[in-house]
């Protein structure tokens, strides 16, 4: 197939490129410079979802890549339906998310003239994708979409964008599919450094303190089983960020929760004690790190990752192995004995008994926001949970068990509300046998609401579950703590009654305001196998737990518990 | 402190914006950036001299190195680099001082390269000290106008950046 040629437009060179690197299935919004391509998508056996927001096909092509680990690919047109492309691809970009964003653009001879639906978007983009292309000539495409392809899915993965102006796509070429990339400037390090894993090795069992922090670097790997060898064979404890949940089981012994802002407080309890602090695909996160010159003081740091621009850019690290996760640890576990850590199990074994997560039940039969993620857990464990940007998606990320690597989708960098529904919806259309459920807000899901009439027409029976509570909760939170209660501009309570928007597109609307109907409800969308909203009204102040406020250090880490 | 970076890029649209962005977004200062064309038509040698100390330098490096059109990125050391700039002075002058002027630029081994009734122009290069003295010593009859070329550097001997 590779070596055939045969003439064909632009338009039909791009869905070849397309079928040659496995794409099933596209997120797109078609527009006027896109016609020659949607005209070629109708005869082709990619699957085209069609959003009704560009900024969805963005979201829905990460969360179908978050949920595969495949390459997740939107389509846009020119000007508009690119900039609104824009959040989506920051979003990837700051979460490392393999993508190809495709969009039109004007033909070639008006580009520079503000042609109508004209936007310069190599030039917005260039600091939120990985590398990006215009199209210049139609000889360059099947060039240009390989490379693509390559870029966005190795080395630290991320976005990357095509531009195609509308004449490129009608130009005729002679089909010639590259065998491989050469990028001269682009050569991504896999193998680690035999040397720095032996020091690392040496320090690991010199440790008494060892901690592992583990992030979204674990899941693009595919490494959470070396992960899990590795705690186990050195036997430390592991603490895994927002984007690491599910890089190591939730239900472990060794397994410290979320560290970090929101996190649990033995988990930082451990990072600021311990004397051996092992970063693996981390980047040091000012919500994990708090105050950095306090954070992990006492520790040495090994950090493992394959993007050498990561390694002490936030934190002097003491051992920097620049490489692919999966191929380190397994490199590692055959250098490394145990650690010395026996007594500091015990000691983070009673940190865990003394500070556990937890909620004041209510008195009544309100219901508790980290109630239903529990009552979600229980009912289906092994399901995809997506989660918009807030509160809410602190107790999805506190509350539920993670077992598996891809069951756990959210923003972290970008903290992008409105990110969740449209990431569940490619997570449903990429694992059509898993229950997606997108954790939700109530200021979250109104960002992009209009999502609803996607999965009604192409029956994607996601489920949604909105932790309803009339605020901006996270938000309201801080005022509340910082601001004396002035809860400005963050109320938006009785905005639209929710169960009727969902019957308004045709899908199953469900309400829940009493603690005996969670389950119920959670039972009753999965097994209705239809699109529905759940719309759980919680209540209305109830706070994340514990909280280290902005700028402290980790281990002044605060209850916000509400009295009763 | 100074460091001179010398960086093979792809000949492509686009480079000097990318390479620009990157310092402006991530808040590094640049002093010059010179880019022009190399012995190979497909790579273009930008010359960075930018300031930080060695941390920023070393992220500097690294985050020029994640561009996919840099292909590579040297910090010259001054010991073994030759580097040179260009600068024209457009000075005012008149009959009455032409000749000291001319003077001047003798002891720099520049060049007057246009002369008018009340002004000329001076070209010199050298480096950086020596641009900075004739500066100064033409200060006094009152530069119209000047341009910098910024700095070009290459490594002394046989071996190369590129090799």
């Amino acid at each position: 197939m590779t070596g055939s040629t045969e003439r064909m437009t632009g338009a039909r060179a791009l869905i070849e490129c397309l079928y040659r690197e496995g794409v099933d299935t596209i997120f797109g919004y078609p527009g006027g410079v896109l016609l020659p391509i949607y005209d070629e998508l109708y005869s082709s056996n990619i699957r085209h979802i069609l959003v009704r927001h560009e900024q969805a096909a963005a979201h829905a092509a990460e969360g179908y890549a978050r949920a595969t680990g495949k390459t997740g690919v939107c389509l846009a047109t020119s000007g508009p339906g690119a900039t609104n492309l824009v959040t989506g691809i920051a979003n990837a970009y700051m979460d490392s998310i393999p993508m190809v964003a495709l969009t039109g653009q004007v033909p070639s001879s008006m580009i520079g003239n503000d042609a109508f639906q004209e936007a310069n978007i190599t030039g917005i983009t260039m600091p939120i994708t990985k590398h990006n292309y215009l199209v210049q000539d139609v000889k360059e495409l099947p060039r240009i979409i390989k490379e693509a392809f390559h870029i966005a899915s190795t080395g630290r993965p991320g976005p990357v964008l095509v531009d195609l102006p509308k004449d490129i796509t009608t130009d005729m070429v002679d089909f010639y599919y590259p065998d491989k990339v050469e990028l001269r400037g682009y050569n991504p390090t896999y193998q680690g450094n035999l040397q720095q894993i032996k020091k690392a090795a040496a320090e690991i069992e010199r440790s008494a303190k060892p901690v592992i922090y583990a992030g979204g670097g674990v899941i693009s790997a595919n490494a959470a089983a070396e992960l899990k060898e590795l705690a186990e064979k050195i036997q430390a404890p592991v603490t895994t960020t927002l984007t690491g949940m599910g890089g190591f089981p939730g239900n472990h012994p060794l397994f410290l929760g979320m560290p970090g802002m929101h996190g649990t407080k033995y988990a930082n309890y451990a990072i600021q004690e311990s004397d051996l602090l092992i970063a693996v695909g981390v980047r040091f996160d000012d919500r994990v790190t708090g105050k950095l010159k306090s954070f992990a003081s006492n520790a040495k740091i090994i950090h493992i990752d394959i993007d050498p621009a990561e390694i002490s850019k936030n934190v002097k690290v003491d051992i920097p192995i620049v490489g692919d996760a999966k191929w380190i640890l397994s490199h590692l576990l055959k250098y490394t004995g145990k650690s010395q850590s026996e007594k500091w199990l015990e000691k983070i074994e009673g940190w865990k008994k003394q500070y556990p997560l937890h909620y004041m039940e209510p008195a009544g039969d309100e219901i508790k926001p980290q109630y239903i993620v529990e009552q979600i857990n229980a009912v289906c464990p092994d399901a995809i949970i997506v989660t918009e940007v807030g509160q809410h998606q602190m107790w999805a990320a506190q509350y539920f068990k993670y077992t598996e690597p891809r069951t756990f989708i959210s923003s972290g960098g970008l903290g992008t509300m409105g990110y969740g529904f449209p990431a569940a919806i490619g997570a449903k259309v990429a694992r059509p046998d898993k229950v997606v459920i997108d954790v939700s807000g109530d200021g979250s899901f109104q960002m992009n609401s209009q999502e609803m009439a996607t999965i009604v027409q192409n029956n994607i029976p996601v489920i949604i579950a909105i932790f309803n509570n009339g605020f901006l909760g996270m938000v309201r939170q801080w005022q509340e703590i910082f601001y004396g209660k002035r809860y400005s501009s963050t109320c938006i309570r009785d905005s639209v009654d929710f169960v009727k928007l969902a019957e308004a597109y045709g899908a199953l609307g469900i309400r829940a305001t009493k603690r005996d109907e969670v389950r119920p409800a959670i039972e009753k969308a999965i097994a209705s196998g239809r699109p529905t909203l759940i719309d759980f009204i919680v209540e209305c102040e109830e706070n994340v737990s514990p909280m280290v406020p902005a700028g402290a250090a980790i281990n002044e880490i605060l209850d916000l518990e509400r009295k009763e | 402190m100074r460091h001179t970076l010398s960086v093979m890029v792809e000949n492509r649209h686009g480079v000097l914006a990318r390479v620009a962005g990157m310092f402006a977004r991530r808040g590094y200062n640049i002093d010059s950036l010179t880019v022009g064309v190399t012995e190979d038509p497909t790579i273009s040698r930008m010359t960075i001299v930018v300031r930080g100390d060695d941390e920023v330098l070393e992220q500097v490096t690294k985050q020029l190195n994640k561009l996919i059109d840099v292909i590579r990125v040297s910090d010259l050391k001054a010991e073994d680099t030759v580097e040179r700039e260009m600068a024209l002075f457009k000075v005012s002058s008149d009959v009455n001082n032409r000749s000291e002027i001319m003077q001047i630029v003798d002891i720099f081994r520049a060049r007057i390269i246009d002369v008018a009734p009340k002004s000329m122009i001076v070209e010199v290069t050298g480096d950086e000290t020596k641009i900075e003295a004739i500066e100064q010593l033409l200060r006094p009859f009152g530069i119209k106008e000047m341009v910098r070329t910024g700095k070009v550097a290459l490594r002394r001997g046989a071996k190369g950046v590129s090799s």
